[in-house]
């Protein structure tokens, strides 16, 4: 799609090659290519099935929770003196993030295909749980990869997934987090092709997956807008989410893009800030290359030498973004910001004392942004962030960040 | 004729199979690893495969993994492979060389700079492992300008339906990746091998070179009898990462052993 067909509709991409613009696409082994197109070609049949969704929307009803609420947050929006913030609550989803939004769709889809073997990668272990939670639920054996700097920082998850029934590898090469995990997700799958689906946790990857994880995500920004609609009569000013590969956003961005006066925010981490270099803001700090399947904004070097990225949050950590993130910074839709680890622990506190609600670090950084922006806000202007995990995995790493001894 | 077509056409008049080893350029070091391929080209080499090395190599198994970190830690970027085969080539002008690896450090280079550089340092073909030829087509006019072929891959999972897509345009030879994984961890059956290379003859008059799994002069030797050449990799990169200071006589000897594997086959 180009940015001719823009000037229409945001929502049109990807074109039949997976490509929104110059991001996305299929950059994979040979040994994959047939098996992502026979995946892309069941999502299309299923997508256009109405019993793919009755059943999905069944289990989202009654295993996922949702809807979620949209909860005015009344004490943080009299503490900030602006805009009426309203919290979409993703995090009050069965195992506490939007994540089983996506792996519900995939797992029936995997179903669909007659695969028999679960693979996924997870960084902050969100997504590994709710892999897992769908495997067991489903009775397929799932393998989740996690790096073993995360596994170290995301124990209560490790443990959860394993009592889900779920196998967590541990990934010693390159960097040892989410990116490393990805890696070697991948080479497992091209190993195993025969009987193995391969549940992606972001809206990144080669195509289907951008696209067809947005749709499994959109049911975030469809209910805001219904929701928000009864409690205001009218759309947001604002729609805010945080980053990391980027599926909570585009699930909840994805629904407004095409309502002008909606603005919509994005917020990478920043880590110890954008200056230190140590940071996971792909689109801020970064530039376009090819990773991981699909063309996007990269943290790299000179070579193209794929760099660390860092955040506080493992879920952030990421030195990539999904490619419709990029196509929509490059269109100038959407504006991508970026909090540090220290304002998003902050905010982590901010939200616990004010809301009695321990938010993820992940949509802590986007609350940092709230707590930023908000203030300078008249107050009739309203303003939707994503809580899309909840905080309860984190405690321990807030701790240390803190220096509280547990 | 191409270094590459001369070669393949050389060894059809003399009936027998090409050895092609496989190393990161730059592995351990720059200097070392030239004296690698000094050794390698010595020991028989017919075709030389030189990796560059990328951070997150998706196809390879924690061997090709390892010569890779090794190669980077040592300094090595896309510019100084290309340095490393100029080194190369002004000692031989016949050896060919195939770059392999991966599209992002091609596309950071600049696609139509590398292919002039990369032709200008005497590669003769590239392998880009993460381009499908659906993705290809912005590194394709370059290289082809340039001069270079584009080598492609068949994996055991390309059935006959989109056999015609990826050898369309293919030149060189074809890389028939032998085992559905990552290098170094598997070996195919030779019977597998058989029925692959047979079913690409009718879909291809390209050469067809096997790679993947291949760690012995024997199973050299069995490839060579029904492809046009073996890949040798992960067995020559451990060797190098095992170090010591008769690595490059225990490189020499073993390049030595699997070309004599491949040389004897079909005697």
């Amino acid at each position: 799609m180009s940015p001719d067909t823009a000037a229409n509709s945001y929502r049109l991409g990807p074109d039949e090659r997976g490509h929104f613009g110059l991001y996305g696409g299929r950059y994979v082994a040979e040994t994959l290519m047939p098996l992502i197109r026979e995946v892309g070609a069941a999502y299309e049949e299923a997508k256009n099935d109405p019993a793919f969704h009755e059943e999905m929307g069944r289990f989202h009803k009654h295993y996922t929770g949702r809807p979620s609420p949209l909860y005015f947050a009344e004490r943080l929006t009299a503490h900030l003196g602006g805009a009426k913030i309203y919290f979409k609550r993703d995090e009050l989803n069965h195992t506490g993030s939007h994540k089983i939004n996506n792996c519900l769709g995939q797992i029936l889809l995997a179903r669909r295909m007659g695969k028999t073997r679960i693979i996924a990668e997870t960084g902050a272990g969100q997504h590994g749980v709710a892999a897992a939670t769908v495997c067991a639920r489903f009775d397929l054996p799932c393998t989740v990869y996690m790096g073993s700097v995360d596994i170290d920082r995301q124990a209560p998850n490790v443990f959860r997934m394993r009592l889900l029934g779920a196998e967590v590898r541990a990934v010693e090469s390159g960097s040892r987090t989410l990116k490393d995990a990805l890696n070697e997700a991948l080479r497992d799958w091209v190993a195993n092709v025969h009987d193995t689906f391969y549940i992606i946790g972001t809206a990144a990857g080669p195509a289907p997956y951008p696209e067809m994880v947005r749709d499994f995500q959109c049911v975030i920004g469809d209910e805001v807008r219904s929701q928000i609609v009864e409690a205001e009569g009218r759309l947001p000013d604002t729609v805010v989410a945080c980053i990391g590969g980027g599926s909570n956003a585009i699930g909840l961005f994805h629904p407004f893009l095409d309502e002008p006066d909606v603005r919509i925010v994005g917020v990478e981490a920043a880590g110890r800030g954008l200056e230190s270099g140590e940071h996971a803001a792909s689109l801020t700090g970064g530039s376009p290359g090819v990773l991981h399947g699909n063309r996007t904004y990269l943290l790299q070097n000179e070579d193209g030498q794929i760099a660390d990225a860092h955040s506080i949050s493992a879920g952030l950590d990421y030195p990539g973004i999904g490619p419709e993130h990029a196509w929509l910074k490059d269109a100038g839709r959407a504006e991508y910001m970026s909090a540090t680890d220290a304002e998003a622990l902050e905010a982590f506190q901010l939200c616990a004392r004010l809301e009695g609600i321990i938010p993820a670090l992940e949509p802590a950084h986007a609350l940092a942004w709230v707590v930023r922006a908000a203030p300078d806000l008249p107050r009739d202007h309203i303003l939707v962030m994503n809580m899309c995990g909840r905080g309860d995995k984190d405690v321990f790493s807030v701790g240390e960040a803190l220096r509280i001894d547990l | 004729m191409s270094r590459i077509a001369a070669r393949f056409e050389a060894l059809r008049k003399a009936d027998r199979a090409a050895f092609m080893p496989f190393v990161s350029g730059g592995d351990p070091d720059f200097d070392t690893s030239l004296a690698i391929l000094r050794g390698l080209a010595k020991a028989g080499a017919d075709l030389f495969e030189i990796g560059v090395s990328f951070t997150d190599p998706m196809a390879d198994g924690p061997t090709v993994q390892a010569g890779g970190a090794r190669a980077l830690a040592a300094g090595m970027t896309t510019k100084r492979v290309l340095d490393l085969v100029r080194a190369f080539r002004a000692e031989d002008d016949e050896m060919p060389i195939v770059l392999m690896g991966y599209f992002n450090p091609i596309y950071r280079y600049g696609v139509e700079r590398f292919a002039a550089d990369a032709k200008a340092a005497g590669v003769d073909g590239l392998i880009t492992v993460d381009l499908p030829p659906e993705e290809e087509d912005e590194l394709r006019g370059p290289v082809e300008s340039a001069g270079l072929d584009i080598v492609r891959l068949v994996a055991p999972t390309t059935d006959e339906k989109r056999l015609p897509v990826v050898l369309e345009r293919a030149s060189g030879f074809v890389y028939y990746v032998s085992i559905a994984g990552i290098t170094g961890t598997r070996s195919p059956t030779m019977a597998d091998v058989e029925f692959a290379v047979g079913r690409l003859r009718r879909f291809t008059d390209l050469p067809v070179a096997v790679g993947f799994g291949i760690n012995t002069a024997e199973q050299a030797g069995a490839v060579a009898r029904v492809a046009d050449g073996a890949v040798v990799g992960s067995a020559l990169v451990r060797e190098i990462g095992a170090g010591g200071p008769d690595m490059l006589e225990r490189v020499g000897a073993l390049a030595r052993e699997l070309a004599g594997g491949v040389a004897g086959a079909r005697a």
